[in-house]
């Protein structure tokens, strides 16, 4: 009997833990957001922030989606030429890269890239009083460390897709031409004729909401760590851990919603 | 009767099940240092956070200048906290930011100062704590934990606030340059005119900063007087801390 009792007990407390989790995290979000629409507003957070997210991600990325292309290009040679069916890689490679791998693989790498360092920092202002003292100099906190990063993830994920993207294409191109024996224009003309606007304007659509994902993820759990050193990396794992995971989710819903028609 | 500074009548504060505090009555009257004393973990940092608004207490009146922060609205509460400058036990420095943006924040956050006029206005500031020019370009992880220190006042004093907090102003340093510090802070205070609280282990710097003194003990003040008489009082808790005698009525959780 006491075990069944101890066995439900859990289950509520894992319940409420979990509706007390999204409900802070909902109000984390809302909070953040408000705040990138009300003044003050620090530019030059912003303008760090995008730096932090986009620029210095962008060769992490870049080698991402050029060898993901380069590999894409390979394997399906090596699956379609069973069914003399070659000549569809370069629409494969271009409809993956810019809706799923572009937008999925950019997210992951800057998840575990920024997203862990924003994690890291925020936890050491909150563990060294730097937050409680940003409270004490008359700036609010959310306002100063967590909309400007909102709001750069937001505006950086897209642009580094967009590169993503070009040099996706361009590693299937390059294996496909260098080594597969496609010819240069037919490999373009192909890759053209099949991509429509919509599917990469979806897959910025994909980036952009995985932005917003890395950064409240990151600032979330930086925000609330707690204990030192050890609460410092348990957030940066937990902000890697949860935006991955979220990412993987939301891909597949937002797929569902723009695709499935 | 001159109206206190601070008034602070039945702080409540539980963290679970535990009270923290358990009905902190406190009068800190203007221009006057305050030093409140207290084992670990006996409240002295969720009092002034209380004070500040980091801590949203469960009952109680905390006035400032005869207003109640806790009921005033949001705007209102936080120009009352405004006139607050803090010194934080480890400095709290933003590391991130070369030293005289630090001690310039709260100036330019509030629009007192143009961010020309910032990095000339901090020197002149970190010329009050006895630091150099030369230090204004230095980011925090390249001074010494003195050095932070006073940077740290230097930060506090920027916007010449009327009431200062102190968390444990001389933890970490040596005894001369934690009495560096300590003149520092009366100096500071002095001059600024300012109301102050300061909270310590350290009895030396509690008898060279305060003018009253306050012990916490079970979540109350249990003993209040001149700082003076810290050393000389004959309350049994008070003696036993201030001489850090291992047996006396104040039980600590020991293990054995």
């Amino acid at each position: 009997m006491n075990f069944i009792l101890s066995f439900v007990a859990a289950i509520g407390a894992l319940a409420l833990g979990t509706v007390e989790f999204l409900g802070e995290l909902g109000l984390f979000a809302a909070m953040g957001v408000s705040h990138i629409f009300r003044p003050p507003y620090y530019p030059r957070l912003i303008v760090r922030s995008l730096m932090e997210i986009g620029f210095y991600s962008l060769p992490v990325v870049a080698l991402t989606a050029l060898f993901t292309g380069m590999v894409l290009a390979l394997q399906s040679y090596t699956g379609f030429s069973r069914f003399n069916a070659e000549s569809a890689i370069a629409s494969i490679v271009v409809l993956s890269v810019t809706r799923e791998l572009g937008p999925v693989l950019a997210g992951l790498m800057v998840s575990g890239r920024a997203g862990a360092a924003m994690a890291a920092e925020l936890g050491t202002m909150r563990v060294t009083d730097q937050i409680d003292a940003l409270s004490t100099l008359s700036t609010d906190p959310m306002k100063y460390l967590v909309a400007p990063r909102l709001l750069a993830g937001v505006i950086a994920m897209p642009l580094l897709v967009c590169i993503a993207d070009i040099l996706g294409v361009m590693g299937g191109f390059l294996v496909s031409t260098e080594k597969l024996g496609f010819t240069p224009g037919t490999y373009l003309v192909s890759t053209f004729s099949h991509l429509k606007t919509e599917d990469v304007v979806s897959g910025l659509i994909k980036a952009a909401v995985f932005g917003f994902i890395i950064s409240l993820m990151g600032c979330f759990n930086g925000y609330r760590s707690k204990g030192g050193a050890q609460g410092v990396g348990a957030a940066t794992t937990s902000a890697v851990v949860t935006a991955s995971i979220l990412i993987l989710a939301l891909d597949y819903i937002l797929t569902q919603v723009l695709f499935v028609k | 009767m001159t109206q206190p500074k601070i008034r602070i009548r039945g702080l409540k504060k539980a963290f679970g099940d535990k009270k923290v505090l358990d009905g902190i009555d406190l009068d800190v009257m203007p221009g006057t240092g305050m030093v409140v004393i207290g084992g670990s973990g006996s409240g002295k940092s969720v009092l002034i956070k209380s004070i500040i608004g980091l801590v949203t207490p469960d009952s109680g009146v905390i006035e400032i200048d005869g207003e109640d922060v806790l009921k005033a609205s949001r705007g209102r509460a936080r120009e009352l906290r405004a006139q607050i400058g803090m010194l934080f036990q480890n400095g709290a420095l933003f590391d991130s930011l070369p030293v005289w943006e630090n001690v310039t924040f709260g100036l330019l956050a509030q629009n007192k100062i143009r961010r020309s006029a910032a990095r000339d206005k901090a020197i002149e500031v970190l010329a009050q704590v006895g630091l150099a020019d030369n230090v204004a370009g230095l980011s925090p992880s390249e001074l010494s934990g003195g050095m932070q220190k006073r940077v740290a006042l230097a930060r506090a004093i920027a916007s010449e606030p009327a009431i200062m907090f102190f968390d444990e102003p001389t933890t970490g340093l040596d005894p001369i340059m934690g009495a560096v510090i300590d003149e520092l802070i009366v100096d500071c205070v002095k001059r600024l005119g300012s109301t102050s609280i300061a909270i310590t282990h350290d009895m030396a710097s509690a008898q060279r900063i305060g003018d009253r003194a306050a012990m916490l003990y079970e979540g109350r003040v249990c003993w209040s007087g001149l700082a003076d008489e810290l050393m000389t009082s004959t309350d049994p808790v008070v003696d036993q801390f201030t001489h850090g005698r291992p047996h006396g009525p104040i039980k600590m959780a020991l293990r054995r």
